[in-house]
This record gives structure tokens, C-alpha cells and sequence, in this order.
């Protein structure tokens, strides 16, 4: 588990006290208690930095409460008129402080907007990207920092309950061995990154009933060679894009490259897929559509549950 | 142009001959330094295949009984590491001989193929095609590559114009202050385009920046042989000019020099070869200027021997570090350019002490 929760809280003079410290999973019911013994409310002005945390947040009923989110935010379609407070490496903290935020959402790397925040006394929760269990766990923490306890917890069970179908639906299968690309130079192999043995994504094609080909050999995303590549001959190479303007023709295009490595079982059995869409990319609760849209990948002839 | 093979007709008092003995010399030194950084090439180029992470059988590589589809080792062979050690070859030798003629042309120790802005366009090219997915493919090359190389003959073009723009002649001043100041134009472009882009964009174009050799196909080097190969034959016409020139344009036009010619053809030799071998591996840093110091350290300052010393030394230096980089982390891969500098580097310090 990654996640940690840090805790700001105002004490009585008005004053600030920085960070009051990282507070593992397991002690965060307790803290919670605490902190909702201390008088602690369900915040009433969120901001959400990250795509994944804003699309939690509508997801569990919390988006009313929501008065900014990040530039690079798409989803849900209701954050269309939201302020937007810059993203990742270029946080806005003027516009953060200017929407009197009594939460804000920031990614873990984000440490001198961290601190700002935490000297102008705005509550936060800390956020950064895990594995596919770490999306529920988050769903649960922000349920209960939202006052969504309940909420959250059936969108918890309800993407567990998906992910555990698709799993069933590719169960028995043979798992090709697949190797996931996250992003390479365009119209040619150079500058290949792969998803290594962990991170959500793997944990999706693991899901979806293909193996890692560098399961193990590498930890996270990496830059890989032809060399390796070659070496581990995948039986089919699945490529994701966030972006989504490009056209089937553009796609074709960008699958025909791998011709350059005409001796891939992927490449001879015409067993490269390439899909588009930020449902792939961001560990939200549409991470259950690109699971199966990964399952649908692996297994074409698998029917998968629909909901 | 003092070894004219036929300066028999001396003036008495002067030694006899001069011409012959230092002609004779020179071709001998040549000869020397050549079969020995050549051999340094060679050797380079025939081993680092042989180097990888993966252990590969090279009974299996030659046997042409097993089906090239189903001989991985053989793929390995001549997908992967083969080409990957001719772009260094070809990479290396254009930017060290680059670093060279820029060292002559534009008088300046700390020139490198990357001063006058050549490298930026280059990046600024590859940027707007990586990060806006422009459809700049060019019969099978892909959009990338053509990109860079348009970009870097945009910006040798504008600084050339700037040169020869207000007088007669190519003012190296002006070259130098018009590419320095390019160069900062388009990496502020660059800056803009990466700060606009997404955070895998901005990735992808960070990693371009860095350089890379992996060019998994012959097709990308055939692609800039053409342009290096042009490249290299107008570099051949120019060491004894460029010898003269490193005194003074004044000086060499005095001994005969045809000086705007040869800076015109040092320019865009240089920026040719430049430009074709950012286009190849993307901006590999280090060995423009390294390349050509080291070679003059250890064989004088001639550029008779100095240019086709370097082209051998910049080859089997990159091949090398590529080995580095593409072993060293397996099966993760390094900017090659990190290992460019830091090997290079110690060893430059060190040689550059040990002299007297």
C-alpha cells in the first residue's frame, strides 16, 4: 500500500499546525475518529488536481463540492465549467487559495505545493497513482474524508464486482504473453516504454487474462530495446494512447510499424491492438471499461459481462 | 600550400627538397594514425554486435538452415544490434569530424556541432511531431526523422542568411552570435511546446532530447547515408584550406585560399552532417567537442590527419558507449548520451592534465 493519508488540522487559535503526520491504511479508521472527534466536517470546497481523484470524487457522489479541478481533466462531463487550477508540475497556488479550498487533492510529488498549502492552512489529502487494489482503497479514503462513507463503499464493491467478472469471463483461458506499450516515438519502434512487473496497468492486463512479458524483469515502466523485444517475442503487443483524435487510419498506420519486426508471433499472427482512450490510462472508476476493453483485446472471442 | 609534391625549383640557401620529405612524412603519419583509429573503428564495430544481454549463439546467427522468422538469434543479430552499431559508427564519425570543421571555421576551441543551432532545429522539428502528431512521413521514413532534418537545415539556413546577409563574405562573428542566439530561440520554442504538452508527451520529447541509437531497421540509416556520404566528401576537400584558415581568413587568403568558398562548403558540410546524424539518434552530446580535442592531443593540430582521425575515434567512442548504455541496465536502456559524458569526460580531464 502506497497511499498515505497526511492530516492538517486547525487548531483552536486559528493557527495552523503543518502536517500532523503520515498515517498508515490501517490507522486511518481510528484517525478518523479522531479527527471527527476534533470537529472535523465533510469538507464543502474541494479541489481535485489529478484526473483520477476528480473522476473518484464525482463517482461517490461528491462533485457538488467540488470548485476547481486540474487543467489535463476531461471526465466526468460536468467539470466542463469548473475553474481549472493547473496540473501535475505547474499547480496554480494562487487560484488554489483564491477558490478557498477546504480540501485539496494534490499528487504525492507535488512538494512545494504541498508545503504552500500547508502553510496557508488548507486541509489536504494525499494522493498518488498504485496498483488496481490502491484504486478502491482510494475510492474508500475519499468516501469517508467526503463524509461518502457509504457511497463510496458501493462504488468500491461495484468496481470490484466488475473486475472480478471480467477476470471470471477470461478464467481458463490460455493468457497470451503480452507486452504492454505506454508510449513510443510516432510511425516508428524507437523510444518503446513498456509497463514493467507492477503499477495498476499490469495489474489490468493481469485482470484481463494476459501475462507481462517483463513480468518480473522490469519493476515499473521502462525503456526497452529491440534487443529485448525480440527476446521476448510476445504473443501479442497491446499499445495505449490517451489521446483519442486519432483516426482508425492514423491507428493503422501506427500498428503497421511493428513490421519492422516482422518475426514477433504478435506481429505474424496479427496480434497487434492499439487503443485509444483515457479510460486506459487514468486509475479512476472507468479503469473497469478499459479492463474489459483489454480483455476484449486478449480474448476477441470471449463475451464479456456488460452492466 | 607548402607540400606541393613539385617544389623542386627551391631558391638557394633553403634545404633541398622540403617538399618531398615533409609530403612523405605527413602521408606516413597519416597512414599510421589512420590504421590505428581505423582499427579501433573496426574492431569496435565488429564486436559490439557480439555484446548484449541477451547470450546469442553465433553458429545460429550465420545458419542460414533455420528460417530467419524462427531464428531469434539471428534477429537479435541483424535487427537490433547490427544497425544500432552502424548508426553509432555513422553518428559518432559525422558529429567528431562536424566538431572539427566547426573548431576551424568558426575559430573557436568550444565549438560544437550543436553551436550554431543546428541541433535545436533539429529537436524543435522532432518536438512538433511528437507532440502534435504532425503527418510528416516522407516515403517510408517515418515522421520524425524527416522533421528533425528540416528543422535543422531551417535553422543553417537562417544562419547562413544572417552571415552573408550585410557584406560580402560570411562573417563568422555573425555566424557564431546569429547560431547562439537560434539556439536559444528554439530551445525557448522547445521549452513552450513541452510545457504545453501532456506529461507522456513531454516524456517522449524529453527522451528524444537525450539521443538514442536504437533504430531497429537499416532503413533509418540508409535513410541519412545519402546525406552523410555528401557530407563526408565535401569534408575531404577541406583539410589543407581549413589548416591555412585556423590562421586568419586574412592569412589564408593570402596563401591563395579561396576563403568564402571554404567556409561556405565548411558550413554546410558540417551542418549536413550535423543535421543528418540528429535526425538519426537525436542530439547526442559530447562528442563534437570532445572527439576533435582528444584526436589533437594525441596527433597534433593537422587537419589532414586530425578530420579522418576523428571521423574513427567519434565512431568507435559512440559504438562503444552504446554497448555501455544498452548492457549496463539491461534490460532497461540508458541515454547513450549519459554515457557519452561520463566516460568521456574523466578521460578528457585526464589526458588534458597528464600533458606538461
Amino acid at each position: 500500500m502506497k497511499m498515505t493519508l497526511m492530516i492538517t488540522r486547525k487548531t483552536r487559535t486559528g493557527t495552523t499546525r503543518g502536517p500532523a503526520g503520515r498515517i498508515r491504511p490501517m490507522t486511518l479508521a481510528a484517525s478518523l475518529i479522531l479527527v471527527a472527534g476534533l470537529g472535523a466536517q465533510a469538507p464543502q470546497r474541494i479541489v481535485s488536481i489529478i484526473p483520477a481523484v476528480t473522476e473518484i470524487l464525482f463517482a461517490i457522489g461528491a462533485g457538488s463540492e467540488v470548485v476547481g479541478v486540474g487543467s489535463y481533466d476531461q471526465f466526468p462531463p460536468e467539470i466542463a465549467d469548473l475553474p481549472r487550477i493547473g496540473g501535475l508540475i505547474d499547480p496554480d497556488i494562487e487560484t488554489i487559495i483564491a477558490l478557498r479550498p477546504d480540501l485539496v487533492v494534490p499528487y504525492t510529488t507535488q512538494v512545494d505545493l504541498i508545503a504552500q498549502l500547508g502553510r496557508a492552512g488548507i486541509p489536504l489529502f494525499h494522493y498518488s497513482h498504485g496498483t488496481l487494489p490502491d484504486i478502491l482503497t482510494t475510492v474508500r479514503q475519499l468516501g469517508n474524508r467526503t463524509g461518502r462513507a457509504h457511497r463510496a463503499e458501493e462504488v468500491a464493491r461495484g468496481i470490484e464486482a466488475d473486475l472480478a467478472a471480467i477476470a471470471e469471463a477470461v478464467s481458463g483461458r490460455p493468457r497470451p504473453r503480452t507486452l504492454l506499450v505506454i508510449a513510443r516515438e510516432p510511425g516508428s519502434l524507437r523510444n518503446v516504454f513498456a509497463s514493467g512487473g507492477s503499477g495498476f496497468q499490469h495489474d489490468m492486463l493481469t485482470l484481463a487474462g494476459g501475462e507481462n512479458v517483463f513480468d518480473g524483469s522490469v519493476s515499473r515502466a521502462a525503456q526497452v530495446t529491440t534487443e529485448t523485444i525480440l527476446q521476448a517475442a510476445p504473443d501479442v503487443v497491446l499499445e495505449v494512447r490517451a489521446d483519442q483524435s486519432l483516426s482508425p487510419s492514423e491507428i493503422a498506420r501506427e500498428v503497421a510499424a511493428w513490421q519492422a519486426l516482422p518475426s514477433l508471433p504478435a506481429v505474424r499472427n496479427s496480434r497487434v491492438v492499439l487503443l485509444t482512450g483515457s479510460d486506459l490510462v487514468i486509475p479512476g472508476p472507468r479503469i473497469v471499461q478499459g479492463a474489459a476493453r483489454f480483455a476484449g483485446a486478449l480474448h476477441p472471442d470471449v463475451t464479456l459481462p456488460t452492466r | 600550400m607548402t607540400d606541393r609534391p613539385h617544389a623542386h625549383a627551391s631558391p638557394a640557401g633553403v634545404p633541398a627538397d622540403p617538399g618531398r620529405t615533409r609530403i612523405f612524412s605527413v602521408r606516413r603519419r597519416l597512414a599510421l594514425t589512420l590504421s590505428g583509429f581505423g582499427c579501433l573503428a573496426l574492431v569496435s564495430l565488429v564486436v559490439a554486435p557480439l555484446i548484449g544481454p541477451t547470450p546469442i549463439a553465433l553458429g545460429r546467427v550465420f545458419d542460414s538452415a533455420i528460417p530467419f522468422a524462427d531464428n531469434v538469434d539471428a534477429q537479435i543479430f541483424f535487427i537490433a544490434r547490427l544497425p544500432r552499431a552502424l548508426a553509432g559508427m555513422l553518428v559518432g564519425a559525422s558529429l567528431a569530424v562536424a566538431g572539427v570543421v566547426f573548431q576551424a571555421l568558426l575559430r573557436n576551441p568550444l565549438a560544437t556541432p550543436f553551436t550554431l543551432g543546428v541541433s535545436a532545429g533539429a529537436s524543435l522539428g522532432a518536438m512538433l511531431v511528437i507532440t502534435f502528431g504532425l503527418p510528416m512521413a516522407v516515403a517510408g521514413i517515418p515522421a520524425v526523422p524527416v522533421a528533425s532534418l528540416i528543422g535543422s537545415l531551417a535553422a543553417a539556413g537562417v544562419v547562413y542568411a544572417m552571415a552573408t546577409l550585410r557584406r560580402h563574405g560570411l562573417s563568422t562573428t555573425v555566424l557564431l552570435l546569429a547560431g547562439v542566439t537560434l539556439n536559444s530561440f528554439f530551445s525557448a520554442i522547445i521549452m513552450f511546446v513541452q510545457y504545453s504538452a501532456d506529461f507522456a508527451k513531454t516524456f517522449q520529447t524529453v527522451r528524444w532530447l537525450m539521443g538514442n541509437l536504437d533504430v531497429s531497421s537499416f532503413q533509418p540509416i540508409v535513410a541519412a547515408l545519402p546525406l552523410m556520404g555528401t557530407a563526408f566528401v565535401m569534408f575531404a576537400t577541406l583539410p589543407r584550406a581549413l589548416n591555412l584558415l585556423t590562421l586568419g581568413s586574412d592569412n589564408a587568403a593570402a596563401r591563395g585560399v579561396d576563403v568564402l568558398r571554404t567556409q561556405r562548403v565548411a558550413f554546410l558540410s558540417a551542418s549536413l552532417a550535423t543535421g543528418a546524424a540528429v535526425s538519426l539518434s537525436g542530439p547526442i552530446g559530447f562528442i563534437g567537442i570532445v572527439i576533435p580535442h582528444l584526436v589533437r592531443l594525441l596527433v597534433g593540430a593537422d587537419h589532414r590527419i586530425v578530420m579522418p582521425a576523428s571521423a574513427c575515434l567519434g565512431a568507435a567512442f559512440l559504438v562503444a558507449c552504446d554497448v555501455v548504455a544498452r548492457t549496463a541496465m539491461a534490460p532497461v536502456e540508458l541515454p547513450v548520451g549519459v554515457i557519452t559524458a561520463l566516460t568521456g569526460g574523466p578521460f578528457f580531464l585526464w589526458l588534458l592534465m597528464r600533458r606538461p
